[in-house]
């Protein structure tokens, strides 16, 4: 029985509409500027690439016989980890401005470390302030590099 | 006669106490810079080019050019271990080196790494001391339709870097092109793409772009299971620490390519390393018996690119030092450095100061067998990262991402980007887009564009500009060829299986 890979067109009719939307921006570029080709030359045609290859894209799974089975299915489970993680990453960076580098990357080493790892809270807080401790001693004591820094100057 | 004679003379410069010291402080230092992110061979040279001052001038550039080319050993070093690409010519490294190290190989592509920057870097230093002015002058002859070509050469690897779907890699491609245009025009000042954010219009950095889709996606990967997958197994002794005879034997012809085309692409100047890297990964995989293994695992995909971003060096310094014509940020560091302690770059240079050209020359030759015996001791240490327990990884590897992205520019918003990449990476990952043609369109993203304007422009708009000149006609007829041959074998074999079918 025929059956659509639904991911795959989902994907392909996200990328059609990223590829309308470079092209459509393009094209309120001038195509054409006094010294030749204009600053919306070069990002239409990635635009109407774009587009057309995520109509093959969509066709090629539409009209597909059957689904390709090796392909794993996704377990909404590890997903959801993976995109906590993330989140955790998002929750520094926006820290960064506040609390600087070295707390910011011992508070996303703890949230890792106990929310996805369950493991204890020593245990996290002493990778915490091992890898906060490293950073600064290599990065900015040794290299010298500018890090965000807090209040209280690392 | 002439060359081993000057040859004699550079080896008389190059190995006064002094001079020697100086190398090995240049190896050394640039090893160092190529291993951590953050600081880069560019930067390092600028800071320390005020202490120059003082120095002998031959010792000072030998020193500076130490930094330069042990860059580059190091460069692989996070690429394999972490797939946390310093820089971008170490991104195709990623592909198959990180994989190794997956299979318990960190050791033999940390150590193939050394020895293929080894051979190609001095075959890049023999071509820089034999053929340095007639090279010269061949480049020249590039102008803006043979840069095109030549990207256009570039990006036809995607076809070796597609993996199962080329519809996907063409994509994902595009996608990197349109990343390379998002910024300031350069031709008329017109903003493109930039969402109102003021941070946007000096456009995306490569760095923030890379480590985004590799590491912070692989880390993401490696999140789904708790305990992280099973990654890391490094073999006991020495011996399962370094490459294998049979690994050297597989190699040869990678550090050929890595050499040949390393070099070649060096001395065009604006080519730069991530293509000749793209570029010897690709030959390797075309010209391979089993090239449905790349992107597995494959110690010559690491050989051929960490050759051919070593090699580049020699290639990159012939336009340097005989025209005057620097290729990259580091080698117009390097011309600033020169032209400072008053040396005029161009075809008297050689002829002005043999001590100091030739002393270079010789300093490169021991310079890179002090890179050897400094980096193959160090491959076990450097293996026993990967016995850090996960936990105690993955913040680490975001921590280095973070401080490698916001050492770029300091600025707080490409760390906002470098998540949003991640996001991305991991969606290609999960969705089947392969990430490294993202990578190659976003790297010739805007060289190709301003070749083609440029060209365009030339001929005021006609197309046949591209086709007329014999250079970029043969180049463009080689991508075309690139991309079409996959296809025609594809057809053939859906033949061969629809005969097979009715037989």
């Amino acid at each position: 029985m025929a059956t659509h890979d639904n991911e795959e067109i989902l994907t392909g009719i996200c990328l059609g509409a990223f590829g309308a939307y470079v092209a459509f921006e393009a094209f309120e570029l001038p195509y054409v500027s006094e010294y030749g080709p204009g600053p919306g030359f070069f990002p239409l045609w990635i635009g109407i690439g774009v587009t057309l290859l995520s109509l093959v894209l969509v066709f090629a799974n539409f009209f597909a016989v059957a689904a390709d089975e090796s392909r794993e299915h996704q377990s909404r489970l590890a997903i959801g980890r993976a995109l906590v993680g993330w989140s955790g990453l998002i929750l520094a960076i926006s820290l960064l401005h506040w609390l600087g580098f070295g707390l910011s990357l011992a508070l996303l080493t703890v949230f890792l470390i106990l929310a996805l790892e369950r493991r204890p809270l020593w245990t996290a807080l002493s990778v915490a302030f091992g890898l906060a401790l490293g950073f600064h001693v290599i990065f900015v004591l040794a290299l010298g590099l500018s890090l965000p820094s807090g209040p209280w100057g690392f | 006669m002439e060359s081993v004679g000057n040859l004699l003379l550079g080896f008389s410069v190059a190995l006064t106490p002094g001079n020697l010291f100086w190398c090995f402080v240049g190896t050394f230092l640039g090893t160092v810079v190529g291993i951590l992110p953050g600081l880069g061979p560019a930067a390092t040279i600028a800071m320390l080019l005020p202490l120059t001052f003082k120095m002998d001038h031959t010792g000072a550039i030998i020193m500076l050019a130490g930094i330069y080319y042990g860059s580059k050993y190091g460069g692989s070093t996070t690429s394999i271990l972490l797939n946390v690409p310093g820089e971008s010519a170490s991104v195709v490294t990623c592909l198959d080196g990180y994989q190794m190290a997956r299979q318990g190989r960190a050791g033999p592509a940390l150590g193939i790494s050394a020895i293929a920057s080894f051979v190609a870097g001095t075959v890049g230093v023999l071509g820089l001391m034999l053929v340095a002015p007639p090279l010269a002058r061949f480049a020249l002859r590039f102008g803006p339709p043979e840069y095109f070509a030549l990207m256009a050469l570039g990006l036809a690897m995607v076809v070796f870097l597609a993996g199962k779907s080329m519809i996907k890699g063409l994509l994902a491609m595009l996608v990197g092109l349109w990343l390379a245009g998002v910024g300031t025009d350069l031709f008329t000042a017109e903003s493109r793409f930039t969402f109102g954010h003021m941070e946007l219009l000096d456009g995306i950095d490569f760095v923030v772009v890379s480590i985004g889709i590799f590491a912070v996606a692989e880390v993401m990967i490696n999140m789904e299971s708790r305990g992280g997958t099973e990654l890391f197994k490094i073999p006991k002794g020495l011996r399962n620490l370094m490459p294998t005879l049979q690994d050297l034997k597989d190699c040869r012809f990678a550090f050929l390519n890595g050499s040949i085309v390393g070099f070649l692409i060096g001395v065009l100047p604006g080519a730069g390393s991530t293509i000749s890297s793209f570029l010897s990964y690709g030959v390797e995989k075309a010209f391979s018996r089993h090239p449905e293994k790349f992107g597995t695992g494959v110690i010559e995909g690491v050989a051929a690119p960490e050759g051919a971003n070593n090699s580049d060096i020699g290639g990159s310094m012939v336009p340097l030092l005989t025209l005057g014509i620097p290729g990259s940020n580091t080698t117009a560091i390097l011309l600033a450095a020169l032209i400072l302690w008053g040396f005029k770059p161009g075809p008297l240079l050689i002829q002005d100061n043999p001590g100091m050209f030739w002393g270079l020359v010789a300093s490169m030759y021991i310079g890179n067998i002090m890179l050897l015996v400094l980096n193959l001791p160090l491959v076990p240490l450097f293996a026993q990262i990967l016995r850090v327990p996960y936990f105690v990884l993955y913040p680490g590897i975001l921590g280095i991402s973070i401080v490698g992205v916001y050492s770029v520019s300091n600025s707080l918003f490409d760390v906002w980007l470098l998540g949003l990449f991640g996001l991305l990476g991991y969606a290609m990952r999960k969705l089947d887009f392969p990430a490294a043609p993202l990578v190659l369109g976003m790297v010739l993203g805007d060289g190709m564009e301003r070749a083609l304007r440029q060209s365009l422009m030339m001929s005021e708009g006609h197309l046949s500009i591209l086709v007329s000149r014999p250079l970029s006609a043969s180049m463009l007829i080689l991508a075309l060829l690139i991309v079409i041959m996959p296809m025609v074998n594809k057809v053939r074999s859906f033949k061969m299986k629809a005969v097979e079918q009715e037989v």
